[in-house]
């Protein structure tokens, strides 16, 4: 019954949309709409669909409208696979995911099948969020773009930051467990060995990703354990509910984190009063005082209602833009050879490259602190009065790592 | 450590009661109408999103009271129009409507609510925290969650041991035909017994919304742990359903407070066997196994003690 309905909603507007589908460009977008990831996956459609209306606005790319579909994975690779399997019924040559490098690999490697058996069909996946290394290393694929550092970048960034500061004695551990939680736990164990062979890693945790409703085990846990900074690369409800818990229990540490900006999280940081003691890792923030940037964050929330995640996707859908008007084309493999090595002003200032060997991009990154703002840092979070504070800036040359990819081309 | 057990423990028996509050329900209408109602965890969403509407509405004090009676009306609507018209097809016929039910609830909820999770927020009156154990604080929600718990546990008793209802209700358990030969209203027992089981799953989601997350896979994630609870402490037992529930909580809780794994008990394994799958298994703490245990103990029940903790029949 479930599914019956959804192929006929999905179907029909195939059925009408199917004489014009020549006219648009179409983009899968494969995130979570339900379940636990949903309030990101949520936020990320409307970004999406924001930067449509605005290439859509300047006359699509290359004369033809820009059109996102919205399809819900559920934050599974299987589910997925279905859905990337629709988009390209529906006549997509585009698809777009972030949340979760478990889809993303999966979705990855399903692409490139794809395009090796319908020759003349390619199509190209845009990852604006998926940070395993490993999609950008030994099972890096021509047709996937990744725009945002990946997780060994922010590793060796936030320890390099966390380097410096003597006062972290203990440190917590709590990850997904999933490919990219195990990847940050053994990065963090690695690079903190190296940088800080007197900080003691007091706690290691892996928890099911995405169902967990309750931290309040963990954080009593995490507690016990005596620490004084925690490490996590939680992201959607993880990591907004890990705050919740660790505002209801009091806990006092310093949160090194990679997405604690998602929805949810700001406003359990402003429960918690750790005023500044929680760390985001990103390519920007909404206070980075970068007119253009900013005054883009102010268009955004007022359209949209949210603050603007993901400058990835604006660098992303842009970028896209630019390597078709230089390819003068919409086929995926002269678009995929146009990005190549292609240099782009990301929104947050300075200049980014997408690496031609692993099509990996590199970009400057920033560190940053939630908590009480300034008056030069006009932009708040989720009504909480809080706002983000650039601590540090590591510019693109510094974030530059080797790959191991062996890219097969076309 | 001292700490850890004393805060693991009161979350374990919160969750415990919570559980609790949904397989009482879900035990008594098994045992007496035959029924396993897929649909029960379904009535504990509904409880939460009627409570997250009411709140908005008209508060959360009142939402306490009316969303659970909305609920038990709905669970009452389920019997008369739905049960009871399939019971004379045999009861696969009916565990297939409450099948169809959950997935239809689901359904309804995502349409109304959407598919994100709804902001249901801890009332203002209840947003501090009770006590500090040990530097901890432990929330004033949680406080007054386990005593709303604790009170139905204590009221249910009652009504069952002391009542003439309670006492047709306890002998239509394991006599439903001679209670109706007896000239009661079995039918109407039935109904009652069906609304209540599912008021109580809707009060278990007005106070757990705000404490967990109110989104509509709520039930999805709870529903099967609840199958656990009720083999487990035996079809049809109150009590059993109680120390299951609590046990299972303490399991689950604790479980994740533990560090232990294969290769702390027994040392590393050789480095020069390299990362295999003995390797991964060797590796695995107790606390990452947390969310498996429950399932594991209902294998283990069924093979040593097929009738649960306290039951009296076959599963």
């Amino acid at each position: 019954m479930l599914k019956m309905t959804r192929v006929i909603f999905v179907a029909l507007p195939m059925l009408s949309g199917a004489a014009y589908a020549q006219e648009t460009v179409k983009i899968g977008y494969i995130d979570p709409l339900s379940g636990g990831g949903a309030s990101v996956g949520e936020g990320g459609l409307k970004t999406f669909q924001y930067l449509a209306d605005e290439l859509n606005a300047k006359g699509g790319i290359l004369g033809r409208k820009v059109e996102i579909l919205p399809l819900d994975n559920k934050t599974n690779p299987q589910e997925s696979l279905i859905q990337a399997q629709k988009a390209i019924d529906a006549g997509a040559h585009y698809i777009t995911q972030g949340n979760g490098s478990s889809v993303g690999a999966a979705l990855e490697d399903f692409v490139t099948k794809h395009n090796t058996r319908n020759p003349g069909k390619e199509v190209l996946y845009f990852n604006y969020a998926a940070v395993d290394p490993s999609m950008t290393n030994e099972k890096c694929s021509f047709w996937h773009f990744r725009w945002d550092a990946n997780s060994d970048i922010k590793m060796e960034a936030l320890t390099n930051y966390m380097k410096g500061n003597a006062a972290i004695k203990k440190v917590y551990l709590i990850n997904q467990d999933y490919s990219f939680g195990q990847s940050v736990r053994t990065q963090a164990r690695k690079m903190l060995g190296e940088k800080r062979p007197d900080v003691q890693v007091v706690g290691d945790e892996l928890h099911p990703l995405l169902k967990i409703t309750d931290f309040s085990p963990y954080v009593a846990k995490i507690k016990a354990s005596g620490a004084d900074s925690v490490v996590t690369g939680n992201w959607g409800q993880d990591i907004a509910l890990l705050l919740k818990a660790a505002a209801d229990a009091g806990l006092k540490v310093n949160w090194y984190t990679y997405y604690a900006g998602g929805a949810g999280g700001p406003t359990a940081i402003k429960q918690t009063g750790l005023d500044h003691q929680v760390f985001q890792i990103s390519e920007g923030i909404p206070n980075s005082d970068v007119p253009a940037a900013m005054e883009f964050e102010k268009a955004f929330r007022a359209k949209v209602g949210i603050s603007l995640w993901y400058p990835r996707a604006v660098n992303e859908m842009r970028m896209f833009k630019a390597a078709a008007e230089k390819a003068n084309s919409l086929d995926p493999v002269k678009v995929a050879a146009a990005l190549e090595d292609l240099k782009f002003n990301v929104l947050d200032g300075g200049s980014g490259v997408m690496r031609k060997d692993d099509h990996q991009f590199f970009q400057p990154i920033y560190i940053s602190s939630f908590g009480s703002r300034s008056e030069k840092e006009p932009f708040d979070e989720e009504n909480t009065g809080w706002g983000w504070r650039m601590v540090a800036k590591i510019d693109t040359p510094q974030t530059v790592l080797p790959t191991t990819c062996k890219m097969t081309r076309p | 450590m001292l700490e850890l057990i004393v805060i693991s423990t009161l979350n374990g028996v919160l969750f415990g009661m919570l559980l609790f509050l949904l397989s009482s329900g879900l035990t008594v209408i098994f045992s007496m109408m035959g029924v396993l109602n897929f649909a029960h965890a379904s009535f504990y969403m509904l409880g939460a999103f009627f409570g997250y509407q009411l709140t908005k509405w008209i508060g959360f004090w009142p939402a306490l009271v009316l969303a659970p009676l909305l609920v038990g009306a709905v669970g009452m609507a389920v019997e008369r129009y739905g049960l009871r018209n399939t019971h004379k097809h045999g009861h696969v016929a009916e565990l297939l409507l409450t099948f169809g039910l959950a997935f239809a609830i689901e359904e309804v909820v995502s349409m109304i609510w959407g598919k994100s999770p709804v902001d249901y927020r801890v009332p203002a009156a209840l947003d501090f925290p009770a006590f500090t154990v040990f530097s901890t604080n432990y929330p004033a929600y949680k406080i007054f969650m386990l005593a709303i718990s604790g009170l139905i546990f204590v009221a249910l008793l009652i009504a069952l041991k002391r009542t003439r209802v309670g006492l047709i209700v306890q002998a239509a358990l394991t006599h439903p035909h001679m209670v109706g030969h007896l000239g009661h209203n079995v039918g109407r027992v039935f109904m009652l017994v069906f609304g209540v089981g599912s008021a109580l799953a809707g009060l278990a989601g007005v106070i757990a919304g705000p404490a967990l997350v109110t989104q509509s896979d709520m039930a999805a994630l709870l529903g099967p742990i609840l199958f656990v609870v009720i083999v487990f402490g035996g079809l049809g037992s109150l009590p059993g359903a109680f120390i299951a529930s609590l046990f299972i909580g303490l399991v689950q809780t604790f479980a994740v407070a533990l560090n232990g794994s294969l290769a702390s008990a027994f040392g590393p394994l050789d480095p020069g066997t390299g990362p295999s799958v003995l390797t991964d298994i060797w590796n695995v703490t107790i606390a990452q196994i947390a969310p498996v245990l429950p399932y594991v103990l209902l294998v283990v029940i069924l093979i040593v003690r097929p009738m649960g903790l306290l039951g009296t029949r076959e599963t």
